[in-house]
């Protein structure tokens, strides 16, 4: 993400040693800073290692099934549509208790997460739904995004008519609560599968991105250096590359960070009203729609998906942040 | 700005015009209504798809369908037309099936928003007052886990450890001694990183606090408070005379004591009248509730009028606002009292997890408010949680853009106190922007209505939506959709109005 940011600056050249106050400048470049902006943030890169852990977790533990593709196999052995002898009444074999202070020791066992009621290995299962939901995450967050950052730059670069159109468009959109036209859209997921469903939930949700994008485009043309530019004779494709987009990008990731956050949740809900993924495929979502009636009998099929999606909000969410200030230094939260 | 007003109302009327639109053409394209009739083996399933496809226009073309069904609405708007809001794919009229599920809706609705925003403003003003405090931090964290909770997955919880786990502890209302230390240490925790200050300050508020809030906890467990809980005459007197306090210090401080005479007067009239109210709440409507929250206002203003001299305008708000929380806390204590009536007659189990009311219960005013309240409770908290942290970083961020602003600095340098630069330079300013995030908001209040209906099993818009969603039944939905889309648009416009009033800045 920051390697866009670099044909804008000059290349960072050997430190220069300040002889009179004795101290090293090193000159840095504008994606080395938000780089270190980034890192510095805690929680922001603790969000990002754990976003990492989960999806190679969730890939490499059974594996991926892409279509067209052979399949791709993972370390777990256990299927998750594959029904089995339920053991111990499902109950988790997890244990994370060191046998030196009178646990079990550290160990998977058979069914980590346990089983359900037929008997399917749960923690197979909440990696299904783990990938699916990320997936449909990622699919709406692009789609979203690309939808946004065209209607909301067509709308501020060529004003009058097209900005009219656009923006009421935007209006009409906004004007349904997003739940509702998302439910409507997914109605038919059954049928046309979760990568087609995030392409359509992704068409929903670029709202607020085309607004922001619109009103920074509006801001940056006004700038000085635009004007500047425009002064020197600048080809008006050459101000849109080379000095408007670069100081969009920060808005633009930082929001399509935080629409991967509501992308899960709104997936999650939708799977969990019965309007989302269907049967036999899962998500997180529904998997929690699924037993949440067994909450008293076997309180761990709706715990782990429940953890699984704050999980990845919450480390979605706090990456957003993190890239928020590393972009922007004046909305700074954390004291450097 | 009645001219803008007039563009607004165009504006919005032609987005909601085509949101309707879009809406009718993919609610056409989610399913057929005849789908179920299909697979029906009944030997009249010929007669019924015949019904069906009659009562819902479906051989028109789906355009020629939208313009009928639109005429039909828009009678709705226009005076003196008759509404129709068609009927569903059984032939019931929509309009009798929307009627009773505005008002749960609504109620729960308006309670979350209020909850949220009244808390939030709260949460924001006080993380701002104390930015990059360890309470900053822990509001911070405490709202990205907010916006990272599936709401839906929050409800479940709920209804386990609020209202099962709690209406067993209500059973036998005892707090085990290490609770209650734990409770004590952590109420410490919290009013040390409200109040701040220095590490001996900080150290003495953490003792105070942990050590009356157990005590607290000891004395409600010891009584076996829950059981018959009420504030008591003593009690009330007392947190009228806290707010009364409160307020002055709040608006207009110490210094000229005429404020403060005229908060307590006000306190004190409402203890005294709190004695003698009994025959007339006995028993009360919403109208006899109104009227006396109408007479509160009337006296207290007056008081705050004759005994405020040259800070007239302060006692005035100081005293209205000290009289209507004398009454709230008066109007709390009225329901409490009628708690464990209500408690024996809902069979010991008084947070209710299903439903918006008891069927079939009627135990007079304050039975039946209790009733919906503790029905209200949990969809209202799951629902509240998001906004809650939304408001909270808004609020938070407004204020301190707000704080650093050349105004607020002068109000400083002429020697104005840091309570008068807060409360009416800073606070005050910092709200404006909040009215714009309250349009916004409604939005996403109404999406968590529908997952917090289903869950809760409310009959209201939300689950009337997906349930007909999932037949699915084109009418009832475009009825939801048309109301939400209104609301909302109704709010943006309102918000933008009000904006332009509160900011001078804004032309229109």
């Amino acid at each position: 993400m920051t390697s866009q940011m670099q044909p804008t600056t000059a290349p960072a050249t050997a430190p220069e040693v300040d002889e009179a106050a004795g101290i090293t400048v090193e000159a840095r470049t504008q994606g080395q800073m938000i780089r270190r902006r980034f890192i510095r943030h805690r929680a922001a890169l603790a969000g990002l290692i754990t976003l990492a852990f989960v999806i190679v977790l969730s890939i490499s533990s059974i594996g991926i099934d892409p279509p067209l593709l052979p399949k791709i196999p993972g370390w777990w052995d256990k299927d998750f549509t594959a029904i089995g002898a339920v053991v111990d009444g499902g109950s988790p074999t997890l244990s994370v208790v060191p046998t030196f202070l009178g646990g079990e020791g550290v160990q998977l066992g058979e069914h980590p997460f346990g089983q359900d009621n037929i008997g399917r290995d749960y923690f197979a299962l909440t990696m299904r739904g783990a990938q699916i939901s990320l997936m449909i995450a990622f699919i709406v967050g692009i789609v979203a995004t690309l939808a946004g950052t065209l209607i909301g730059a067509l709308a501020g670069f060529f004003r009058g008519w097209a900005e009219a159109v656009l923006m009421r468009l935007t209006d009409v959109v906004i004007a349904i609560p997003l739940l509702a036209i998302a439910a409507v859209i997914s109605r038919r997921a059954g049928e046309i599968g979760p990568p087609v469903m995030a392409v359509g939930l992704g068409l929903v949700i670029w709202t607020s991105l085309a607004r922001l994008v619109r009103g920074e485009i509006l801001a940056i043309r006004e700038k000085e250096f635009v004007e500047a530019a425009r002064a020197a004779g600048t080809r008006a494709s050459r101000i849109i590359v080379r000095h408007i987009l670069p100081n969009l990008i920060g808005v633009i990731i930082v929001s399509a960070t935080l629409t991967i956050a509501v992308a899960i949740l709104l997936e999650t809900a939708l799977s969990f009203l019965g309007i989302g993924v269907q049967a036999p495929d899962t998500s997180l979502g529904r998997l929690i729609s699924e037993y949440q009636s067994a909450f008293t009998t076997r309180p761990w099929l709706f715990w782990w998906p429940g953890i699984f999606i704050i999980t990845i909000a919450l480390a979605v969410n706090f990456i957003g942040d993190g890239l928020r200030d590393a972009f922007d230094p004046r909305q700074q939260r954390v004291r450097e | 700005m009645l001219a803008f007003i007039a563009r607004r109302l165009v504006v919005s009327f032609f987005v909601l015009l085509a949101a309707t639109f879009v809406m009718y053409l993919l609610v056409a394209f989610a399913g057929d209504p005849l789908e179920e009739l299909y697979f029906d083996t009944s030997p009249n399933r010929d007669a019924k798809i015949e019904a069906r496809t009659e009562a819902l226009n479906l051989d028109t073309p789906v355009l020629l369908r939208y313009l009928g069904w639109l005429g039909g609405v828009s009678g709705c708007v226009i005076p003196g037309a008759e509404c129709d809001w068609g009927l569903t794919a059984t032939g019931q009229q929509v309009s009798t099936l929307i009627g009773g599920a505005i008002g749960q809706t609504l109620q729960l609705v308006i309670a979350a928003t209020v909850i949220a925003l009244v808390l939030g403003v709260m949460g924001g003003v006080v993380t701002a007052l104390r930015q990059y405090s360890s309470l900053d931090y822990s509001a911070t964290f405490a709202a990205f886990l907010f916006f990272s909770l599936p709401i839906f997955w929050v409800a479940v919880l709920l209804k386990q450890y609020v209202a099962i786990d709690f209406n067993n502890w209500l059973a036998d209302p005892v707090v085990s001694t290490p609770v209650t230390i734990i409770l004590g240490l952590i109420s410490g925790g919290v009013w040390m990183m409200i109040i701040g200050g220095d590490r001996q300050r900080k150290q003495a508020t953490f003792g105070i606090a942990a050590v009356a809030s157990a005590a607290v906890v000891w004395v409600i467990s010891a009584t076996r408070w829950f059981e018959d809980p009420s504030l008591g005459p003593v009690l009330v007197a007392l947190m009228a005379i806290g707010s009364a306090l409160l307020m002055t210090a709040l608006l207009a401080g110490f210094r000229y004591k005429r404020v403060m005479y005229a908060t307590l007067a006000t306190a004190g009239v409402g203890i005294v009248v709190n004695l003698f109210l009994d025959s007339i709440v006995s028993d009360p409507s919403w109208a006899i509730i109104a009227l006396l929250l109408l007479i509160t206002i009337v006296v207290s203003g007056g008081i705050g009028a004759a005994a405020g001299a040259l800070l007239r305008r302060q006692a005035v708000t100081a005293s209205i606002f000290t009289g209507v929380l004398t009454a709230g806390i008066i109007y709390v204590d009225r329901l409490l009292a009628a708690w464990a009536g209500y408690a024996s007659s809902v069979g010991g189990r008084p947070i209710a997890t299903f439903g918006a009311r008891t069927p079939g219960f009627d135990g007079g005013y304050w039975q039946n408010t209790l009733d919906t309240a503790t029905h209200l409770l949990l969809p209202t908290i799951a629902i509240a949680l998001i906004s809650f942290a939304t408001y909270t970083r808004f609020t938070r961020a407004s204020m301190l853009e707000v704080k650093s602003q050349d105004y607020v600095r002068t109000a400083r340098a002429k020697g104005l106190s840091e309570r008068v630069v807060n409360t009416r330079h800073a606070f005050r300013n910092a709200l404006i922007p909040v009215t714009t995030l309250m349009a916004f908001d409604f939005g996403a209040v109404i999406s968590g209505a529908v997952i917090t209906e289903n869950v809760f099993g409310w009959q209201g818009m939300g689950k009337m939506f997906i349930d007909r969603l999932f037949l699915p039944d084109p009418n009832p939905v475009m009825a939801f959709f048309v109301i939400t889309g209104g609301a909302v648009v109704v709010f943006n416009m309102l918000a933008d109005i009000a904006y332009a009033y509160l900011d001078p800045r804004i032309r229109l």
